[in-house]
């Protein structure tokens, strides 16, 4: 059994079949790969996955456990952190805040009452978010406020924050989309190293095939809400199945 | 020094002189002279600074830090006040135990309103803590006001009566006191032709403003506080990295409306009666005002703001048309009438006209508020860039 388990999911947005019986098996410590065209269904697959969404019908569990009807906090809690499609970060904190918050969370779990106590004490938590920052090369930036920063630094810290939460399952929906060249392959560097020495199992959605056959244990190609094809990546850049997918995708 | 590091425990002190020296300040004319009208170093006044202070550092923390706009808070504040009148009904004069209560009571209401207010956000938060504060006002005014259960007697408001039972009065004294000490005896101190006021009310009332403003200082630098910020730029993202938002709203909810209720039980405290209409709209809009003026989510933005409302709702609508004229009497007759004329409206009752246009011209030209304003100046004069002096301060308008 893998360490995430989807079964007959299904979920229609009026007349739209966004997902059709989805079953997927991601395997603990690998990275599982989604691709597909645009509107296949993969963003929306992700939404069922963090508790944005309520699938019609199936199940999702996660180490064994149902994770659905569970609050979107009580997912990230038990291990599971979400890059969005669109960088969601706080964008009026500076880039140290940002990464501060998720580091208490990770701490002190999903509500902490500590009015009185003082961030300037917190040592552990600095040297973690300053570590973190130098993980993904953002030490320079660390009081540049959120908002000002290119998209792809947005996405950096995107990233920053869901690693620095050490979670057991990272989710990445289009993670480099928006960076330029250096940065993407920094980012393909940074999830490698990720994989190799914290072995967190990843899921990653991605339109560039440089990312997805760098890092991809295993790739699923979705299409029209429902996976046609699941194999290593050597076998799926010629399966007839998915070339077509992706020009039937294009005509659309 | 005391938790804070350096920069913000010298706006502490700063804050803590100001307010102690404020008796000086406030009452820079000589008694005599035709300024001394703008004098605002009295008992009543001084109070009443100090009081709707605490009242909107504690807004502050759920709007300047949240972005979350109760439109209700007054009603806190009037169950603080009604709390400790019934204390001093039923105990004594001393104010400590009053107080007390209007804390717990008023955190308790807070709760129970916060809890159902928050299962929505933005504008239909604030109109749901404006519906809860209406339905209080008219309790307060009619339904809890019956001849068979008095709580709020109406119309007349809450005072202490002799018949009261007051029973831990003893020998004690009969006004509002602490531990013997009255509220309202007042030290004059003459010095050539200034006279300066130093009211035991106003110094307690100050000591219980530096208290709430140093409480409110360790809140915004906490992490709790941190998370509150937090979600004020990005409730998705907070809940996508394991934080509950609800109970922490939830807090910042109760947080502020204790308070409003420690304000109320002040307002009792200096003058021991509550009315309902402590718990009107325009009240819960004043505390909204005073926090936007000064500067929402700046640390002194709020006691800036309170001081400036509370100075022009006292000075300004004092200026009537014979003041206006003996300022003017030293002018040819026609320009004198004119100016009086021109003037005339903005000042008097009108002062509610001059308080709507400053309000305007701060929230077009100076977004974040007075303490914004400052800066700027400050800036100005000593050529220096320090925008973010106040890391906090977040010039942007809440959403
Ligand atoms: N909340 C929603 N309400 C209605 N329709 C939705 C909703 N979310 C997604 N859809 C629709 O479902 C389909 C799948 O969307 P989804 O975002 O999952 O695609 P995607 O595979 O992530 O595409 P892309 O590569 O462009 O990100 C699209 O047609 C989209 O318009
Ligand atoms: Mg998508």
């Amino acid at each position: 059994m893998g360490i995430l388990e989807i079964k007959d999911i299904n979920k229609r947005f009026g007349g739209l079949q966004a997902l059709g019986d989805v079953n997927l098996s991601v395997e603990e410590g690998t990275v599982h790969a989604i691709i597909g065209p645009n509107g296949a269904g993969k963003s929306t697959l992700l939404n069922v996955l963090v508790g944005k969404l309520e699938p019609d019908t199936g199940s999702v569990t996660f180490e064994g456990r149902s994770i659905l009807g569970l609050k979107p906090h009580q997912i990230n809690q038990l291990g599971i952190s979400r890059v969005f499609q669109t960088p969601e970060i706080f964008s009026t904190l500076s880039v140290f805040e940002n990464v501060m918050i998720a580091c208490f969370a990770k701490r002190d779990g999903a509500f902490q009452l500590n009015p009185l106590a003082s961030i300037s004490n917190e040592k552990d938590i600095h040297e973690k978010v300053e570590q973190m920052l130098l993980d993904v090369n953002m030490a320079d930036k660390r009081n540049d406020i959120a908002a000002s920063m290119s998209r792809g630094d947005k996405r950096r810290l995107e990233m920053a924050m869901c690693l620095a939460q050490d979670p057991k399952l990272l989710l990445l929906d289009e993670p480099t989309a928006g960076m330029a060249r250096a940065d993407t392959n920094n980012t393909i560097e940074l999830l490698k190293e990720i994989e190799e020495k914290r072995g967190i199992t990843m899921v990653i959605i991605e339109h560039d095939m440089h990312v997805v056959f760098s890092l991809a244990n295993k790739i699923t190609v979705l299409a029209q809400g429902t996976p046609i094809v699941e194999d290593v990546p050597s076998k799926i850049k010629g399966n007839p199945k998915v070339q077509e997918a992706y020009l039937g995708g294009a005509h659309e | 020094m005391f938790g804070l590091d350096k920069v913000d425990t010298r706006t502490f002190l700063f804050v803590v002189a100001i307010t102690l020296l404020a008796p000086f300040i406030l009452n820079p004319f000589p008694s005599e002279s035709a300024l001394a009208q703008f004098n605002a170093g009295y008992p009543d006044l001084m109070q009443r600074f100090v009081i709707f202070g605490i009242f909107a550092i504690g807004f502050n923390i759920l709007f300047g830090l949240t972005g979350y706009l109760s439109f209700g808070h007054a009603a806190f504040l009037g169950v603080g006040s009604y709390a400790a009148v019934w204390m001093f009904k039923l105990l004594s004069f001393n104010i400590v135990p009053a107080i007390a209560l209007s804390i717990i009571v008023a955190g308790l209401f807070s709760l129970v309103i916060g809890y159902i207010c928050l299962r929505r956000s933005g504008i239909y938060f604030s109109i749901l803590t404006l519906a809860f504060a209406q339905m209080s006002f008219a309790m307060a005014y009619s339904v809890l006001s019956n001849p068979s259960f008095n709580l709020t007697n109406g119309e007349t408001g809450l005072q202490v009566y002799a018949s009261d039972p007051q029973y831990l009065k003893g020998n004690g004294p009969d006004n509002t006191h602490l531990f013997g000490l009255e509220m309202n005896s007042t030290a004059t101190l003459e010095i050539g032709a200034w006279a300066f006021q130093f009211n035991i009310g106003f110094y307690v009332c100050a000591a219980f403003m530096i208290a709430a403003f140093y409480i409110a200082m360790r809140i915004f630098r906490s992490p709790f506080g941190l998370m509150l910020r937090a979600i004020k730029t990005n409730q998705t993202r907070l809940n996508y990295t394991g934080l509950n938002s609800r109970p922490y709203m939830l807090a910042a909810f109760v947080i502020s409306g204790m308070y409003a209720g420690l304000a109320g039980g002040l307002l009792a405290a200096t003058d021991p009666l509550a009315g309902a209409e402590r718990m009107q709209w325009t009240a819960s809009g004043e505390v909204v005002l005073m926090t936007i003026l000064g500067g929402a989510g700046t640390l002194l933005g709020p006691v800036l703001g309170a001081a400036f409302i509370k100075y022009f709702e006292n000075i300004f609508s004092k200026i009537n048309d014979t003041v206006l004229h003996t300022w003017f009497s030293f002018m040819p007759e026609s320009i004198e009438n004119f100016l009086v004329a021109i003037i005339y409206p903005f000042v008097g009752k009108g002062w509610h006209l001059t308080l709507g246009l400053m309000f305007m011209l701060i929230v077009i030209f100076l977004p974040g508020g007075l303490v914004d304003g400052g800066m700027r100046i400050w800036n100005r004069i000593t050529g220096k860039n320090r925008t973010q002096a106040d890391p906090v301060a977040d010039p942007k308008p809440a959403e």
